[in-house]
């Protein structure tokens, strides 16, 4: 009965309701980790701290999140006095859109991939950046000085990092001899020491500092910079426009860690390689290391003081620039030799 | 082409950098502060002219209130100026007391701080490790005086009572069982003295933590190394006190200069700074906390051997205990005459300054021989220091501004009165 109706769809609804159906397969669970992954945040760094964290809406606070979703869903947007109303109610959703669309190209394991194309790296590189806008956008159309101030530091900033990032992304695109992501963990096959970690470690500490300061977090988040101005680009916003920022940026600190672990940590190959049961690659694998790298990001906010704006551009410019530049040569070079045991 | 020119941005006093009520104009190009203008007197509540109405004793609660993280500090100044007046000196006992609450104090202060500082600095962990050991020492204030804030436990002639010898114990609850409970009572078995005694034990411990999470922290030391400098000259022309002028490099503190209750018998170390930037301030009053940590032990040692009177047995200032009152008709007399209208303090005039965590904080005190002082007048430390604010963050940029206003540790108690 329903295989007739399927049969009976035109091609082009068909592969569309498929396409859908994956979209979905991928967007309901990231909320639901983007919404846990708040708890988690209050939690662990509540530990971190000596506290306890939510334990009051439903059992341990399990039900926090969805509070917070309600609260935020029933309050009042308001629009600031002089605020541009276009750009200030689109700037939330120029800033999840990319969030949620570089997912298409995550491969979870080696077949589940929503859109497997050939330069997936590189349209990585462009959604992530493209966030940025929303960012600016926000600022500018508050009209409000310390959203414009978090606007031109988390402007500056990006763009800096931008830079790093993608030479660290360049090191990875040389060692993996692919733009394809799958390609590329399949290149780090062979066992933990195979990893891409090891032979680009100077990249992937470029790579995954930048993206704490990609995402806004902690020791690198002056574009909010609470003690500063306030909480910056989104000082204006409330209810469901400051939910989406806030969506946009945890969906981005998950995208950045998934990133991490398919390019540096083997993604869903596992750590035991050849051994057998424990050596199959799987998901589990590839959720692990996301998870260890989301604990990160935790890890760092309840840890170090916040970075001054000027400092975080030496960083990037001075530091990280000219370390993936050096260290570029050096994996051409080894990939020019066939440096045994990698690129061989 | 449009003019460019500076824009005013207005900083506080709704800012969760503002320390409570700070309002700063800043005058800044891009992220450069050009000018700061800081306003005050949003927390003004008249607490001088109001002491001109009330008998001497009533205004020692306002002394809490002044800069509330440092209360019996505050009260110290204020009692010892009426002392000074009334030419009476309180017990030695009473001295060791209130130096060990001062010293308490110091580190409920610096604590504070710590915990501000870092938390305008972005280390937000170091406020709820501050605040944890400043919960045990706000439990010590409660025992010795019902407070755990306003103490009002310092009065002319001593203290108010003799220190407990029992801690009060936590009980069993819905929430704590009871292996936890009797965890949280380990410190409370003896008296006031071994809880305290307890806390001394680990507390350098624990400014270890901090400054394991802190000193060396490469970010910490980008964000304050540098940062608001005052030469040991500015700082003298600033009329800078307490660790302020010590991270300059002045070896300035009234408990060793001027000594007063009992400090001249302690031994302790007075920490100064080189370059006179945040960092030097911040190693300076890490320092101080662990120094004000031998202050106590000391205190507590000489007060476990020396039982006595917390209170001058003058019976015309300090009341009669409750039990000669039940037999004594003048002790009855006394204590009427006391709770009504107060003791008179001879005609004279007379400034009071203690080594307040913050600075000198100084009492002038004026009286026209009647029950009320004529004129009080406050010496806080924070209203200099926040003068010097423009000439600190000058040039720097808006997030040094935090910076600076932790590193001062202003409390706009003290400064607005």
């Amino acid at each position: 009965m329903i295989e007739s109706l399927w049969g009976a769809l035109p091609e082009a609804l068909q592969t569309t309701i498929v396409i859908v159906a994956k979209i979905v397969a991928i967007v309901v669970p990231l909320m639901l980790t983007v919404a846990y992954y708040t708890l988690a945040e209050r939690k662990v760094i509540g530990f971190m701290q000596v506290r306890i964290g939510p334990n009051r809406v439903g059992p341990r606070g399990l039900l926090q999140p969805i509070a917070d979703a309600v609260k935020l869903m029933f309050k009042e947007i308001i629009l600031p006095t002089n605020a541009n109303r276009f750009l200030f109610v689109g700037a939330p959703l120029l800033s999840i859109a990319p969030a949620l669309a570089a997912w298409a190209v995550i491969p979870f394991n080696e077949t589940w991939v929503l859109a497997d194309i050939d330069a997936s790296l590189l349209y990585i590189l462009a959604l992530t950046s493209f966030g940025v806008y929303g960012v600016i956008i926000a600022g500018w159309a508050s009209n409000s000085k310390y959203a414009l101030l978090g606007a031109m530091r988390s402007a500056a900033q990006m763009v800096a990092y931008e830079i790093a990032m993608g030479f660290a992304l360049v090191g990875v695109l040389l060692a993996g001899g692919s733009l394809n992501l799958g390609d590329i963990v399949q290149a780090q096959s062979g066992s933990i020491l195979h990893w891409f970690w090891l032979p680009l470690f100077p990249l992937m500490m470029v790579y995954l500092i930048s993206g704490v300061a990609e995402t806004n977090r902690a020791p690198f988040d002056v574009a909010e910079g609470e003690s500063e101005i306030v909480a910056g680009f989104h000082v204006e916003y409330s209810g469901m426009t400051f939910a989406v920022f806030f969506l946009a940026e945890y969906a981005n600190m998950i995208l950045i860690a998934a990133l991490t672990s398919l390019l540096f940590f083997g993604g869903w190959l596992s750590p035991f390689q050849g051994v057998p049961l424990l050596g199959e690659p799987s998901l589990f694998w590839f959720l692990l290391k996301t998870a260890f790298f989301m604990f990160c990001f935790l890890w760092f906010r309840a840890t170090f003081p916040r970075y001054r704006y000027d400092q975080i551009m030496r960083l990037g410019w001075k530091v990280f620039i000219p370390i993936t530049i050096v260290w570029l040569l050096v994996v051409g070079l080894a990939v020019v030799v066939e440096l045994p045991w990698w690129f061989d | 082409m449009p003019e460019i020119r500076n824009y005013t941005l207005n900083f506080g006093p709704q800012h969760p950098a503002a320390h409570g009520v700070l309002r700063l104009v800043l005058e800044m190009d891009g992220e450069v502060i050009q000018r700061a203008d800081p306003h005050i007197g949003l927390l003004h509540r008249g607490t001088e002219k109001l002491a001109e109405t009330k008998p001497f004793n009533h205004s020692i609660g306002y002394m809490d209130r002044l800069d509330y993280v440092s209360m019996m500090c505050n009260e110290h100044a204020y009692v010892m100026a009426i002392e000074k007046l009334l030419g009476i000196a309180p017990p030695l006992r009473a001295e060791y007391i209130r130096t060990m609450y001062a010293e308490i104090t110091r580190i409920l202060n610096h604590l504070m701080w710590i915990g501000a500082h870092g938390l305008d600095l972005g280390a937000m962990t170091m406020f709820i490790y501050a605040f944890r050991e400043r919960e045990y020492l706000m439990d010590a204030y409660e025992a010795a005086s019902g407070a755990r804030m306003h103490a009002t436990y310092f009065r002319p002639g001593g203290v108010y009572r003799d220190l407990p010898e029992r801690m009060p114990q936590y009980q069993s609850s819905k929430w704590h069982n009871e292996r936890e409970t009797a965890e949280r009572n380990e410190d409370r078995q003896g008296s006031l003295l071994d809880f305290l005694e307890a806390f001394t034990d680990r507390f350098p411990t624990n400014v270890d933590e901090y400054e394991t999470l802190l000193t060396d922290n490469r970010i910490w030391k980008q964000r304050t190394v540098g940062i608001g400098v005052v030469t040991q000259e500015q700082a003298m022309q600033l009329g800078f006190t307490g660790p302020m002028l010590r991270g300059s490099g002045v070896a300035w503190d009234l408990r060793k200069k001027q000594p007063y209750s009992v400090y001249d018998r302690l031994d302790f170390d007075i920490p100064v700074g080189v370059t006179g930037d945040c960092y030097d301030r911040y190693l300076v009053r890490v320092e101080e906390m662990r120094q004000s940590n031998r202050i106590i032990r000391q205190c507590i040692e000489w007060l476990r051997a020396n039982p006595g009177p917390v209170m001058a047995d003058d019976h015309k200032v300090s009341p009669p205990p409750r039990l000669e009152m039940k037999e004594s008709m003048e002790a009855l007399i006394h204590h009427f005459k006391l709770f009504t209208e107060g003791y008179t303090v001879p005609a004279g005039e007379v400034y009071q300054a203690i080594e307040h965590p913050k600075g000198e904080f100084g009492i002038y005190l004026v009286s026209d021989g009647a029950n009320k002082p004529y004129r009080v007048k406050i010496r806080a430390p924070g209203f200099a220091h926040l003068a010097s604010m423009d000439e600190m963050v000058r040039g720097h940029m808006l997030a040094d501004v935090v910076a600076v206003i932790g590193t001062q540790d202003i409390v706009f108690g003290e400064i607005d009165r």
